[in-house]
């Protein structure tokens, strides 16, 4: 008796030093979060800030939805938009039907129309498709959202063909003398969902269930052998990733006021893995990085280059082969380092290892562009400009230039790579000498 | 009067296609009693183990724990009646911390399910109990490991704490020793008399000493069939075990 309460309380200390200050551990970053999200409108105040921190904020719901199911549960989905673009359709009819029959429901309770709506879809067809996991699971996903995109335009009562459906959102009753008509009241509703939207996500890893979600994700046939069967976790997952994806489809019919097919479509599918990629699987936070820099690049790069996808292509892939942990998995990566103060001896490798990165990045930039204005824009014919100075793609100069820049963008990565790795060796090992876990 | 029986094995056979490799075993563990299985490579030891612990369905035959039968179960449900086991191969939650490790194995029996509305802190005696199996299996150190980067011999003893976490009755442990040094095989020799106190253990191991030092009784399977069952002693001087055993392994 006496040694055993001696190991627990031992051990238990690091669990319950002090419950005050780590309630506050636990809520500081939220309470940031909020106060950021607040004052984000005073600090970006034109419109065009308005509608893509607006779409951040949907896309962070979206991509938090999708990644308890993939880095949590680890089940690889190809058709979440499903439940998005259901949540949003859902919405869009629910707001009509208020509008119509002056039911007292006010705006910004209507995401939950479409909670419900990918809630309700996700356990029906959740039943199907978690029955299965791993390559199987990812198939059915497929044929599902294939499923329900061809049966959008054969249902066009409810879908409304190509057009899709359009709604009012300042047509509903209100509570307060906000009618959510500008995109600044739009924009407090959309951050309101998508911060109670995380807060609850981020509770549900820590629970009993979001515990086994790893577990299976690890496992599956351990899971097995402490009695719990990985096809109702996985089914529990499903099902309340297709709620949260069904908040965020609300929130982006709500902010379009307007529900059509692309919301569901392979598209939608693919940017929303792409995005929660590229921030991260591995970390609660990954996802929301992953889904504030797509939306962003979405909007800005689109207004820069017409191939602005076939970026994104090259970004997945170069995450995917050099930083598989995402945007969050480098930051992690350095966070030892940066404990044991020696961040400060990566920096000069880092600094060097800028400059080849920047070549490469505009070598293939202009690869990707010339092509771009010899194949897709001939009317335009071949005079392009860079940094002021005009040349003509058809030329071969300005080829020769490029691929003389990545052979010596190449050359220039292969002299600082020793250099790299050998600084991040010393660092590391000076983090493990100063006791710092890696 | 002997005690009740733990598990009780009736005409099991197992056939992949038309190969039988479990050809119709017999067998009682009373409670409390420590059962190994010894037999040489192939002769179906941890498919028998796999068939009582509901990873494969028996071709025919019954497997019946503390009086119910639980073969074709689903090994998820023959868990929750207090069957747990480990593997030959280590099968663990690798990108997971040794602490959660154990405590995913506590979870079902301190009647947590899929609560995915209460935090898993809060879940009353958990957190001590986990406590309690990384104090048995002397892992409480490297608690905030991840499982993956454990040495090999430590993987092993989370191997053996994930297996009893639940505090199932009947402990089936898979060649627990099975790569490990004299000494790594002393100490898991150890934790295993310790975490067996108590409860049904059967042990498939290759490691004579072990058997013989821990064993209350000894079955020696070859081709599918207990060709033998008794004491250590008897199983040491029975000749017909000689014979298709141990002098094929004194050769070797």
């Amino acid at each position: 008796m006496s040694d055993t309460t001696a190991s627990n309380s031992r051990s238990g200390e690091t669990i319950r030093a002090n419950p005050r200050s780590s309630a506050l551990r636990a809520a500081g970053p939220w309470l940031l979060s909020a106060a950021a999200l607040v004052a984000l409108p005073f600090i970006f105040r034109s419109d065009t800030y308005l509608t893509v921190m607006s779409l951040m904020g949907i896309a962070i719901v979206f991509a938090l939805s999708y990644n308890m199911m993939l880095g949590q549960t680890g089940m690889l989905s190809f058709g979440h938009a499903v439940y998005y673009g259901l949540g949003a359709y859902f919405v869009v009819h629910g707001m009509n039907w208020a509008i119509a029959t002056r039911a007292p429901i006010p705006l910004p309770l209507m995401p939950l129309v479409g909670g419900i709506a990918g809630l309700g879809f996700a356990v029906i067809f959740g039943w199907l498709s978690t029955k299965r996991s791993g390559t199987t699971f990812s198939m059915i996903s497929l044929g599902l959202a294939e499923l329900v995109g061809s049966s959008s335009l054969i249902l066009r009562t409810f879908f409304g063909g190509e057009e899709g459906i359009t709604t009012n959102r300042t047509k509903l009753l209100r509570l307060t003398d906000w009618s959510f008509g500008s995109q600044f009241q739009m924009y407090y509703l959309i951050a309101a969902w998508c911060l109670i939207s995380a807060v609850v996500m981020y509770a549900l890893t820590r629970t009993p269930f979001g515990r086994m979600c790893n577990a299976v994700r690890e496992n599956p046939e351990r899971a097995q052998f402490v009695g719990y069967n990985p096809q109702v976790v996985r089914y529990i997952a499903f099902c309340l990733s297709g709620f949260f994806a069904g908040i965020a489809g609300a929130l982006a019919g709500i902010n379009f006021e307007l529900a059509n097919a692309n919301l569901f479509g392979a598209a939608q599918s693919g940017t929303v893995l792409l995005a929660t990629f590229i921030g991260g699987i591995g970390t609660f936070v990954g996802p929301v990085l992953g889904a504030v820099l797509v939306s962003y690049l979405q909007v800005m790069l689109s207004d820069i280059t017409e191939v602005w996808q076939l970026y994104f292509g090259l970004m997945f892939i170069a995450v995917v082969m050099f930083a598989p942990g995402g945007l969050a998995g480098l930051v992690q990566m350095h966070a030892p380092v940066v404990r044991a103060g020696v961040i400060g001896r990566l920096m000069p490798s880092y600094l060097m290892a800028i400059v080849p990165a920047l070549l490469l990045l505009l070598g293939v930039v202009m690869l990707i562009e010339m092509t771009v204005q010899l194949a897709v824009k001939q009317s335009e014919g071949p005079a392009m400009k860079l940094f002021g100075i005009g040349f003509n793609a058809n030329q071969p100069w300005p080829w020769l230039l490029m691929v003389v820049l990545l052979a010596s963008a190449y050359a220039l990565f292969r002299l600082v790579s020793p250099r790299l790795s050998a600084a991040w060796d010393s660092a590391r090992v000076t983090a493990a000498e100063r006791g710092i876990v890696i | 009067m002997s005690a009740p029986a733990a598990l009780e094995i009736r005409g099991l056979k197992k056939s992949f296609g038309p190969a039988e490799i479990i050809r119709g075993v017999d067998l009682v563990v009373p409670k409390g009693e420590r059962h190994a299985v010894i037999g040489p490579n192939g002769a179906g030891k941890s498919t028998l183990f796999n068939l009582i612990s509901g990873l494969l369905v028996p071709t025919s035959g019954e497997v019946v724990l503390n009086g119910a039968r639980i073969s074709g179960r689903p090994a998820f449900e023959i868990n929750r009646r207090g069957l747990s086991r480990s593997f030959q191969v280590t099968n663990i939650f690798p990108r997971m911390s040794v602490f959660e490790n154990i405590r995913c194995g506590v979870l079902w029996s301190a009647n947590q399910k899929y609560a995915f509305w209460r935090g898993v802190q809060s879940a009353a005696g958990v957190a001590e109990r986990t406590e309690k199996v990384l104090d048995e299996i002397g892992l409480t150190d490297r608690r905030e490991v991840l499982a993956g980067v454990l040495t090999y011999a430590e993987q092993r003893a989370l191997e053996i704490g994930i297996t009893v976490a639940g505090g199932a009755e009947v402990i089936l442990l898979d060649e627990p020793t099975a790569g490990m040094s004299r000494h790594e095989t002393d100490r898991a020799v150890g934790l295993i008399r310790r975490i067996s106190e108590g409860r049904t253990l059967m042990i498939v191991e290759h490691d004579m000493g072990v058997v013989f030092g821990l064993a209350d009784r000894i079955s020696v399977l070859v081709y599918g069939e207990i060709v033998a069952t008794g004491p250590p002693a008897e199983i040491r001087a029975s000749a017909k075990v000689k014979e298709a055993y141990l002098g094929e392994e004194a050769h070797a």
